[in-house]
């Protein structure tokens, strides 16, 4: 199959890419090793689109962060995507230098953050009455702000299917060569010939880059382990809650998230195993006294899920975004650890005009810029609600009790474009089983539903692709 | 002459049970709040006995399975000859509280019975 | 909106017998609520025996127990509706659900009923460290998966937490030719019956190791091994002591959680040791003429007994909605001390309870030799001896309206533990 580009990786910075380049006149695939986009660092992270004070004065980094954060309040509105500015605090404890707020306060300006200032316990606790008692001032960003990392990446990746990009899950590429035409791309299943490779496949991307060009990369898988705490506890603090870095590392954050939990982490450790997702007791452990120091009584007992995500951490320090100087048509988009949610919207804006330049790309008339997100019917009045549910009463049947998410619900998000074909597709995309049973109640009805509607059969459902079945026989055979 | 610390399983008391056999025959139970007690005491050391509970497939009804349990109790080494014989027995919709779906389960002399009522579609 | 006198929010156990309740004393216009399709709750899928005992004097099934509930419903034709799931009560006893037929709906009931039963404690709420992988599951899941729809979750399960769902499970597993390796429960004592220690692991072999707990989860698409290690008297685990299984299923059954988010939004007080209201002597809650019963109140044991307590709270109900509320009668506090957690119910108003009352509570370990005190004020009213308590097994004390009426008095009752 020949293509003008190809992305590997369906995460939120090669949906973003693929989301841009869709604008354009352009034969583009997407090329995803998971069953499902939004699979790897994009699923499991902060959930943050941060103000931009915190990275160096002149790196990319410091200038995609800016230009995304910008851009989320129409990309929001254009994609449908669940985004609040709840503003964000960088707290300074009596036992930390307060020059350390001064600095950031510096490089806000120096990045072109808006209305950052310095704000001394009084106003904090005004805002915030949950600070640690030990905290004496702060770091204000008021434009700091949530999102659901989730629906920011199937956004993008919808967006960009319905305007022509197509897109090959349970595709795992194995090797990248140079062609005649460009690049050849060797995956599990077909093979791909491309103009333009973009290597956006997150913790691997060294790998990718490292089979075509000589300036090599070295990723590192720098683990992040959280803890997601219940409802109940969302409004705890109202502002995302960050520590000034200090000797004993950055810190930890608590954050509401825009569905209204609480957030607690991440951890921060240098791993070998770049498929080592899984959480630890120790650094479970230490999320409860290190969120201490800047928030009081954080409830850990109403803790619903904890996990690990891997983030892609350059040894230089920096995003690495562009073409590859000894390798025409192969861009990366390597080493996008923090800020990167917050970067996704501007790197796909930058490497897209990069791309389009390279191609002489020309814009199609047609490109439609709006994408509807599932219904969330707890917005609609009684009326509205009662009016669905006659046109189509699946939205009267409530499916997860916790989160009460309807059938209605769970249907679009398998029906709709790249839809949901594991549980934990239809959680992603709906927040079915993502409440405080942890699908307990709701996952036997979420599979009737994927067997009746794909159709599959019970023993073909999974949790996330792969392996991973729930059923392995009927009763007396197995 | 032996004693045994059984736990009765008559009903969710649990009263632990010391049980006296002198010659294979059971001389004596203590423990026990109940009659009952005494006389799983004494089948317990003899001759174990229990109630088995499945599923059996259902066609036909409004749900896939019915749930079924043996009418009494039934030897104790006998139970997985009980769920063998259970693999492929398939009730037909309706099925009734008390209908045997299978009689003289694995030659026990004792019938397999439905434990709900499964209406037919 | 439609108008009730009553509204049960549930058609479990619970539900069923205050419903039966109420109509027995009197109210006519009563609707139960339930969110799955049939009535008889979490009883459908509890296809064992032992059900029963107390209230028909013979071991039923699960759902032989339930169907006898339901066909007093069907007798008394009390309305229903199935497949309904109740998103709101406000403190004005106003009551919103949807279901496909109806859509959303609003009812104004008199007196509102909770019986929604309780969920179990999830992984995440665990804190079990490791991968995330397929084939954990609770053990009411894969409860739910076998008895009720005919299939299996796993091969060869490792469970942990030997609460009854947990053992029931370990059996159920078994006779469908599936491997339970072991039962690891974090406690020095197991958190279910003895007797399904028995007719569960003893009769197939499988092993129950106390004071142990799930330390990692392999496997990265489906559980691929469990490794349990055994804990101090700390609950932290001890280095050296772990065993690893390979298995491909990892069944959790570590306590049953109150599910009182409903009641939350009506403005219900909630007790931090039971999850669930805090109660008076007619199991009505803070909220005027909004009742509790069965494993919402507090979690039980036995089903038996949340049919009592259902009864008991079907009954106030319509007495409530008949008569209202005696705003001043003299409420008296229960105090649980040394050793008794909790107890339901909290208050007693001795103008207005029964002839006798029954006060249950659970205690905080395991006792030997000691015995259950109450005292009024500093009297000792009555002990009695128990050889053994565990936290596992729901305790109970009597109390009757004709004794408390000697001490008009009273300022608070005590209920604790004393060595015998």
């Amino acid at each position: 199959m020949m293509y003008d580009v190809a992305i590997i990786g369906a995460g939120v910075i090669g949906s973003a890419i693929a989301r841009e380049l869709s604008k354009y006149d352009v034969k583009c695939c997407v090329i995803e090793r998971e069953e499902d986009v939004c699979c790897g660092t994009s699923k499991a992270n902060s959930a943050i689109i941060h103000a931009g004070f915190d990275a160096k004065p002149g790196t990319l980094k410091a200038k995609l962060n800016v230009r995304g954060n910008e851009m989320m309040d129409q990309l929001s509105k254009d994609l449908d995507i669940p985004f609040k500015r709840n503003g964000s605090l960088v707290v300074c404890t009596k036992n930390q230098d307060p020059a350390g707020l001064e600095e950031l306060l510096e490089k806000a300006k120096a990045n072109g953050v808006p209305r950052c200032r310095i704000l001394d316990r009084d106003e904090l606790i005004a805002m915030e009455p949950n600070l640690s008692d030990d905290v004496v001032a702060a770091l204000h960003a008021p434009t700091g702000a949530i999102v659901c990392p989730f629906h920011m990446t199937m956004a993008f990746a919808e967006n960009a299917f319905e305007n022509g990009v197509e897109f090959f899950l349970n595709t795992n590429v194995e090797k990248i060569e140079k062609a005649e035409c460009g690049y050849r791309i060797i995956t599990n299943k077909e093979t791909f010939e491309t103009k333009v490779v973009v290597n956006a496949a997150g913790v691997y991307s060294d790998e990718f880059n490292n089979q075509v060009s000589d300036r090599k990369l070295q990723i590192i898988a720098r683990k992040g382990e959280y803890m997601l705490l219940d409802k109940q506890a969302g409004c705890h603090v109202n502002q995302t809650i960050f520590q000034l870095p200090s000797k004993m590392g950055k810190g930890v954050l608590v954050s509401p998230t825009v569905h209204g939990n609480l957030l607690v982490g991440p951890t921060a450790a240098d791993i070998e195993n770049k498929e080592g997702t899984d959480t630890t007791q120790k650094y479970l452990d230490s999320l409860g006294p290190l969120s201490a120091l800047s928030v009081k009584n954080v409830p850990l007992r109403q803790v619903i899920t904890s996990f690990a995500g891997l983030r892609a951490h350059e040894v230089d320090g920096d995003f690495v975004i562009g073409e590859a100087e000894d390798a025409p048509g192969f861009f990366n988009a390597a080493g996008i650890e923090s800020p990167g949610l917050s970067s996704a919207p501007a790197i796909g804006e930058y490497l897209g005009d990069m791309i389009a330049e390279k191609l002489a790309l020309v814009k199609k008339e047609n490109f439609k810029a709006t994408r509807k997100g599932i219904l969330n019917p707890e917005h609609l009045t009684m009326e509205e609600r009662n009016a669905l549910i006659k046109e189509n009463p699946a939205y009267g049947n409530i499916i997860c009790r916790c989160e009460m998410i309807s059938e209605g619900e769970i249907l679009d998000a398998i029906h709709r474009p790249l839809g949901a074909r594991s549980l934990d597709g239809v959680k992603r995309r709906t927040r079915a089983g993502m409440g405080r049973c942890q699908a307990g109640f709701c996952s036997p009805r979420t599979m009737e539903i994927l067997a009746r509607e794909v159709p599959m059969e019970m023993n073909e459902i999974t949790k996330n692709g792969g392996k991973s079945t729930y059923i392995v026989g009927t009763n007396k055979n197995i | 002459m032996e004693k045994r610390d059984l736990i009765c399983i008559g009903c969710p008391l649990g009263c632990p049970l010391t049980v006296t056999i002198e010659n294979g025959e059971v001389t004596e139970v203590k423990g026990n709040t109940c009659p009952k007690g005494d006389a799983y005491a004494r089948k317990e050391v003899t001759n174990p006995t229990r109630i088995v509970t499945s599923t059996v497939v259902v066609e036909g009804g409004v749900a896939p399975m019915v749930s079924c349990k043996t009418a009494a109790d039934i030897p104790k080494g006998k139970i997985f000859d009980v769920t063998d014989a259970l693999k492929d027995v398939v009730a037909k919709a309706p099925v009734a509280i008390g209908d045997v779906l299978l009689a003289d389960v694995a030659g026990t002399g004792v019938d397999i019975v439905a434990t709900k009522n499964v209406e037919a579609i | 909106m439609k108008n009730y006198d009553l509204v049960i929010v549930g058609g479990g156990p619970a539900g069923l017998a205050a419903a039966v309740s109420a109509r027995d004393n009197g109210i006519e216009s009563i609707l139960i609520i339930e969110r799955d399709k049939e009535l008889g709750g979490i009883l459908n899928q509890c296809i064992h025996n032992g059900f029963g005992l107390h209230t028909f004097k013979e071991e039923l099934t699960g759902p032989e127990y339930a169907a006898r509930f339901a066909a007093q419903v069907y007798e008394r034709n009390i309305e229903y509706k199935l497949n309904t799931m109740v998103m709101d009560i406000n403190d004005d006893k106003v009551v919103t659900a949807m279901n496909r037929e109806d859509g959303m709906f609003q009812i104004q009931a008199k007196a509102v009923i909770l019986a929604m039963g309780c969920r179990e404690r999830s992984r995440g709420a665990l804190n079990i460290p490791g991968y995330r992988p397929a084939g954990i599951y609770s053990a009411g899941t894969a409860q739910r998966l076998v008895n009720m729809e005919g299939f299996m979750p796993g091969k060869k399960c490792v469970i942990l937490g030997s609460g009854d769902i947990g053992l029931i499970m370990a059996r159920r597993m078994t006779l469908e030719g599936a491997k339970v390796e072991v039962v690891a429960e974090l406690m020095p004592y197991s958190g279910g019956l003895k007797r399904n220690i028995v007719q569960c692991l003893d009769d197939f072999g499988i092993p129950l190791k106390l004071s142990h707990t799930v330390i990692d989860i392999e496997g990265k698409e489906r559980v691929e091994a469990i490794t349990i290690a055994e804990v101090g008297p700390d609950r932290k685990p001890i280095p050296g002591t772990e065993i690893r299984y390979e298995c491909d299923t990892l069944l959790l059954s570590c306590g049953l959680l109150p599910e009182n988010e409903l009641s939350r939004s009506a403005g219900v007080n909630l007790s931090p040791i039971t999850s669930g209201p805090v109660v008076n002597d007619s199991l009505e809650t803070n909220i005027d003429g909004i009742f509790a019963c069965g494993n919402v109140l507090h979690v039980h044991d036995l089903v038996d007994y949340v049919s009592q307590e259902a009864t008991t709270a079907g009954k106030n109900a319509a007495n409530y909605i008949k008569n209202g509320k005696n705003a001043e009668a003299k409420e008296v506090k229960i105090y649980p001390e040394g050793g008794v957690r909790y107890t339901v119910p909290a208050t007693i108003r001795p103008s207005e309870m029964d002839d006798t009352l029954t006060v249950r509570f659970r205690v905080a370990d395991v006792y030997k030799n000691h015995a259950i005190c109450t005292y009024f004020d500093n009297e000792l009213i009555s002990k009695r001896k128990r050889p053994v308590m565990a936290p596992g097994e729901m305790e109970q004390v009597i109390l009757t309206k004709a004794k408390l009426a000697e001490y008009p008095e009273l300022d608070r009752i005590t209920i604790t533990l004393e060595e015998a």
